[in-house]
């Protein structure tokens, strides 16, 4: 069993994020189990999305505490609070920021990967919402999803231009992190 | 069909499969997925329903009434406030007799406001004669739906099925489930034949006043349906599994209770949690089972007594109150056993998970760890003493 924890504001699309990751999953033959938890309810207040995922279906309800996989669709949350609590001791999280950002101190054998999510966004989509560009630096990082899978799911949940747009930021978000592993 | 879907939507198309011609309900959360994507379904022409907009719970429960009571197949959703809203109504429903079905996608009572996810809201009302399941997973409350309406509308029933299912945790939750198809259901679900109907051509009189004369009967009848689906709802689910391939008990569910020393008792999502936990704790030699309640009306007293009549000890975990009272739950498993040879030593009272309130794998071992050689009612998992404390100004 595979756990994901995804740090959003409302708004921010970390819903679709969880959907999507789960449908690449669900492509993959692997049962998830997507879902929301509202904080405040409201736009722009800190919430959390989920994805546990099995090769049978998951039965667990709670929600995750000891992530194996971190993504942070908004560094802002982390200056409050801690969005790496309880991630394992060889997690590795994901976060949407600028090359320069000034990184958590981390566990020996955890990982962090940068990603500028919202600038590849804003080239791809023309808005800044950098979930799927987060979606291929997370394949890239984790190694846990193809490319293809991704897109396979990206199909599924947009049309037309969206689909287009995030499909590019996928592979561009993928890219960023490949490159990285390779310098 | 495999699917990756919310759990209101794979809601949505199964009740679609259903084929209502009247859908009214007014919008609540954690309900309002469902109804939406129904209502979309009614707009691209995918379902041959008329949808009917409402302004309150108390009239999209009317419109559904009078829709039933006109012949005609139907379908309502809701949640928290909106049931208690429509609570009139819902009596009326069951006293007149007619076969509606309604989701109720579980949340917590006001006040505080609070839209995650209890019991409280289907529990208040289980005294209003309709048949009330409780979910685990959404491949369950996708097959109890047509089964709620087989049921309902069988001439010896008539009466209306509440399915409910854990707010967000199912509701908002993404997993496989695999929808069944039309020819299945059209094989398993007939079309709506009303034994009576409101017929200008044929006028007659539903839901009339009573006096004292037959006022008893009328009530007495309700109940004794109730005792007969108690038999009647496993042959229907039993029907269900020959067309579906998937094979339910309908009342209860018993999950390693065979050799238990200790037994948990719940209703909804939070049983899959518990089964995760047995899991583990049976690993470590620890003999613990659960008995799920599928069926909470009519109560399944019968087959409770007999899968738990030779266990030591069992936790009743109940995820609502009776304030000022025992828990609904845990009441009704007690008195049970009064009276009876055969009796657990110890029946203890947990109360986990209100207003949202997460259950965790530890919540549960904390239950299993406190149902010892002393009896407890009401003890609240997770309770946080650091927010009781009172504090008062004199002004």
């Amino acid at each position: 069993m595979k756990e994901i924890r995804i740090h959003a504001r409302a708004g921010q699309g970390a819903i679709t994020t969880a959907a999507l990751l789960g449908l690449a999953y669900f492509e993959k033959g692997m049962y998830p189990y997507a879902f929301p938890n509202f904080g405040a309810a409201r736009m722009g207040a800190p919430m959390n999305a989920f994805v546990r995922v099995d090769v049978q279906p998951v039965r667990l309800r709670s929600q995750i505490y000891e992530p194996d996989y971190l993504i942070i669709v908004d560094p802002t949350l982390m200056r409050g609070f801690n969005c790496f609590s309880g991630l394992k001791d060889n997690g590795i999280a994901i976060i949407n920021a600028k090359e320069d950002f000034e990184l958590p101190k981390i566990k020996a054998k955890q990982k962090i990967f940068v990603v500028p999510a919202n600038d590849i966004a804003m080239k791809t989509i023309g808005r800044p919402l950098g979930n799927t560009a987060m979606l291929g630096a997370y394949a890239a990082a984790t190694g846990e999803l193809e490319v293809s899978t991704l897109i396979e799911a990206i199909k599924k949940r947009f049309s037309g231009k969206a689909q287009e747009g995030n499909i590019e930021a996928i592979k561009q978000g993928y890219a960023f992190i490949q490159g990285k592993n390779l310098s | 069909m495999k699917e990756l879907l919310e759990g209101s939507l794979a809601i949505a198309k199964a009740v679609s499969l259903c084929k209502p011609g009247v859908v009214s309900a007014y919008p609540i959360t954690p309900q309002t997925h469902i109804v939406e994507e129904l209502a979309q379904m009614v707009v691209d022409g995918h379902l041959k329903a008329e949808f009917v907009n409402v302004e309150s719970e108390h009239s999209a429960a009317s419109v559904v009434l009078g829709g039933s009571a006109g012949g005609v197949r139907v379908y309502t959703s809701t949640s928290s406030q909106g049931l208690l809203y429509m609570t009139e109504v819902l009596y009326n429903i069951a006293g007149m007799r007619l076969p509606v079905v309604l989701t109720c996608a579980n949340r917590a009572i006001s006040a505080p406001i609070n839209i995650w996810n209890d019991q409280q809201d289907s529990i208040s009302v289980r005294d209003a004669g309709w048949v009330q399941f409780y979910v685990e997973n959404n491949q369950e409350a996708v097959d109890f739906h047509p089964i709620a309406y087989r049921i309902a509308e069988d001439k010896a029933v008539m009466l209306p099925v509440m399915v409910c299912m854990d707010g967000f945790i199912l509701t908002h939750g993404m997993e496989v489930v695999d929808i069944p198809s039309q020819e299945q259901i059209d094989k398993f679900l007939p079309s709506y034949k009303p034994l009576y109907k409101l017929d200008p051509q044929k006028p007659i009189t539903m839901g009339p006043l009573v006096d004292p004369d037959s006022y008893t009967e009328a009530r007495y009848a309700i109940h004794e349906t109730q005792k007969e689906l108690l038999k009647f709802i496993p042959q229907v689910v039993g029907e269900f599994g020959k067309v579906s391939g998937r094979h339910y008990n309908g009342l209860i569910e018993e999950y390693k209770t065979k050799d238990a020393e200790k037994i948990i008792i719940a209703m909804g999502s939070v049983c899959g949690t518990i089964k995760e936990v047995i899991d583990e704790l049976r690993k470590k030699g620890k003999k613990i089972g659960l008995l799920k309640i599928v069926c909470y009306r009519p109560f399944p007293a019968q087959e409770i007594y007999e899968a738990l009549k030779n266990v030591p000890k069992i936790a009743v975990v109940d995820r609502s109150l009776s304030l000022g009272s025992y828990s609904p739950l845990y009441a009704e498993v007690r008195s049970l056993f009064f009276g009876k040879k055969k009796q657990p030593k110890i029946i203890s009272n947990f109360i986990l998970g209100l207003g949202g309130r997460d259950i965790t794998k530890d919540s549960i071992k904390e239950v299993v760890r406190l149902l010892n050689a002393k009896e407890r009612t009401c003890e609240f998992i997770d309770l946080k003493p650091e927010l009781l404390k009172e504090e008062y100004k004199d002004e």
